[in-house]
């Protein structure tokens, strides 16, 4: 993927465009790159309801009233990697833990109870063997329990996914977190996680030993040109899509969110701009699922229902046990929607639209 | 006529997907008010052991499961997941859909065809999707298959038979039932297929995404029986001249 060729294009054409050169946009039944620009920079709400009418048809078109839901469930909070907006990042001193099998079971046991069909495994960064290992039961372990097997860690070798695939793991979340080089170095202080490059390659790895769904995502606020992030994030979905035509692709547009200690000053992305970014990347990429976490506010989330949006997390814990053993650790941040699977359920059903477990079958 | 299919005698030849409904009640109602007989479940939403709610027990007992292989990337995993559904549904009915393609949603007919060899040797009754192409669908009249399922148009996208002359090949040339399968939008659509000669039209999303799916799927219903019955009575050729319903030299045949 040719980076700099899209960072040229995208500072060649990122003025506002006018009204009517939107509108014009809008009619298109394809729309290019130098578009998909113009409307990341265009503000016009006459323009963006336009747009969200189009986006709900293309959304239903290609998934449906459906809405997917899953949970995450941090297994390690242990990391190598010195990351200024994480709060799991290694320079912050809070209790580390590592979940043993049995504690993993347990939390597995309380998300299928509550009717969970697909979980994403979490870890901090680590690079050891000892934690290789570790997410390697754990993913032998969701096999158990779960039709959709989806991990978020450290980047792994080729040999590393194959193994895992073999155990059943479905998919890997990996987020590049901001594709603007400055803004990567300033925020990767430490660990293999400043390797830009290695990082941006490393979800093909994935896609090669067989996964067959991969999410990739930008935090924004990191880079203070988030427009340029949520533009580069869709050249690389759509790098993916043309060289990885069976693999089911999603992005997600998480904003940061603060934790216990954080001393990082962020740039703030308003609800209008996420909005937009979810609206208008519908129009650009159609076939592509859109992930909301619980990290947005439930009202929002809600509002969202409908818009472009695919995949939620739900009642979600951010912290390391924190299913089957109430506060059992630190957080990796704030969880904003802290309603419960039923509550979100049944605003999704109020939207018009099917709450669904799981998109795949473990054969 | 009623089409026999897989053995069966099947009265309404509106088939009905049930992927992209709002909510698993309405599959109950749509069947009952559209008198549906054949519904597709994607295997991948049946639940084996989910404590929440199942496809299935929204399905009427005599109504006609063919289990639907979405998903599958290649003619492994659509054995696989054929497999998996008749273990869950008790059908061996199954609509092999192997897609290369997420962005178009295309299927990859030849890994349709491997996929299709191996079911109808395990005893499926083998309903092919397939991108229009006779000579793909001739290879699969070979193989046993009950009927071939081209596309009208990409799934979803509403555009109805843009294959058109694609279609009217297979269905001139193949002696099993053709169903025109993904990219109808409209009854009318529906009822173009049915008047080329389709045995049948499957819909989903043009019925799962309507403001009133349930009387959308009666719409269908009516057109798609318009169409077939317009079909077997025969359809009036197409004139470039008018042709007076009062012949205008009757008089020298003495009419």
């Amino acid at each position: 993927m040719n980076l700099d060729e899209f960072v040229n294009l995208y500072e060649k054409h990122k003025k506002r465009p006018s009204k009517k050169d939107a509108i014009d946009i809008l009619t298109k039944d394809e729309i290019t790159e130098v578009d998909y620009i113009k409307l990341l920079n265009c503000y016009d709400l006459d323009v963006l309801e336009v747009a969200a009418r189009k986006a709900k048809d293309i959304t239903e078109r290609y998934f449906g009233k459906n809405i997917f839901l899953y949970a995450p469930l941090y297994i390690s909070n242990f990391c190598s990697s010195g990351c200024i907006y994480c709060g799991y990042s290694c320079f912050n001193k809070i209790k580390r833990k590592r979940l043993n099998i049995n504690e993993i079971e347990d939390e597995m046991k309380a998300l299928k109870k509550k009717g969970f069909q697909t979980i994403l495994i979490l870890t901090g960064e680590d690079n050891t063997k000892e934690g290789f290992n570790h997410l390697k039961d754990a993913v032998r372990f969701a096999r158990r329990y779960f039709s959709e097997v989806l991990i978020e860690t450290s980047p792994l070798t080729l040999e590393g996914y194959m193994e895992l695939v073999n155990e059943g793991l479905t998919g890997v979340t990996l987020y590049q977190e901001t594709y603007d080089l400055d803004t990567y170095k300033k925020v990767h202080l430490l660990g293999k996680k400043r390797d830009f490059k290695a990082r941006l390659c490393a979800i093909e790895r994935a896609i090669e030993a067989g996964v067959r769904e991969v999410n990739i995502g930008c935090l924004l606020g990191l880079c203070s040109d988030y427009l340029k992030d949520v533009f580069l994030l869709s050249m690389h979905a759509m790098y993916l899509l043309k060289k990885y035509s069976k693999v089911e692709l999603s992005i997600s547009f998480p904003r940061i969110r603060p934790f216990k200690g954080m001393k990082f000053n962020y740039t703030e992305v308003s609800d209008l701009e996420l909005v937009k970014f979810i609206v208008y990347t519908r129009l650009f990429l159609k076939s592509v699922g859109i992930n909301i976490s619980t990290r947005e506010r439930s009202d929002l989330r809600d509002n969202l229902i409908g818009l472009g949006v695919t995949k939620m997390s739900a009642e979600s814990k951010t912290s390391v046990g924190g299913y089957s053993k109430e506060g059992h650790s630190f957080e990796q941040f704030e969880v904003s929607d802290k309603r419960s699977l039923d509550e979100i359920i049944k605003v999704i059903r109020s939207k018009g639209y099917n709450a669904e477990f799981t998109n795949w079958v473990m054969i | 006529m009623c089409l026999v299919l897989g053995g069966k005698r099947i009265k309404s030849r509106l088939f009905v997907g049930t992927g992209k409904l709002p909510n698993y009640e309405l599959i109950k109602d749509i069947i009952k008010e559209a008198d549906i007989d054949v519904v597709t479940v994607a295997v991948r939403r049946v639940s084996k052991d989910s404590t929440r709610e199942n496809i299935l027990d929204y399905i009427p007992k005599d109504t006609i499961i063919m289990v639907n292989t979405s998903g599958a990337r290649d003619h492994k995993e659509a054995i696989k997941i054929a497999l998996i559904g008749r273990e869950l549904t008790n059908s061996n009915w199954v609509k092999v859909e192997i897609e290369a393609d997420t962005k178009y949603l295309l299927p990859d007919n030849e890994e349709t065809i491997k996929a299709c060899q191996v079911l109808v040797k395990e005893g499926f009754k083998v309903f092919p999707y397939i991108s229009p192409d006779l000579i793909v669908s001739k290879k699969l009249e070979d193989i046993g298959v009950c009927a071939v399922m081209p596309l009208g148009a990409p799934i979803g996208t509403n555009k109805g038979l843009v294959a058109k002359e694609l279609l009217k090949t297979i269905i001139n040339e193949v002696k099993i039932p053709v169903i025109v399968d993904a990219g109808i939008g409209r009854p009318s659509h529906a009822a173009e297929a049915m008047e080329l000669g389709a045995e049948a039209c499957l819909i989903n999303t043009a019925i799962a995404t309507a403001k009133d799916p349930i009387n959308m799927a009666k719409a269908f219903k009516m057109a798609i029986d318009a169409g077939r019955r317009a079909y077997e009575i025969g359809i009036l050729k197409e004139k470039e001249y008018a042709d007076a319903s009062s012949p205008l030299t009757g008089f020298l045949r003495g009419v």
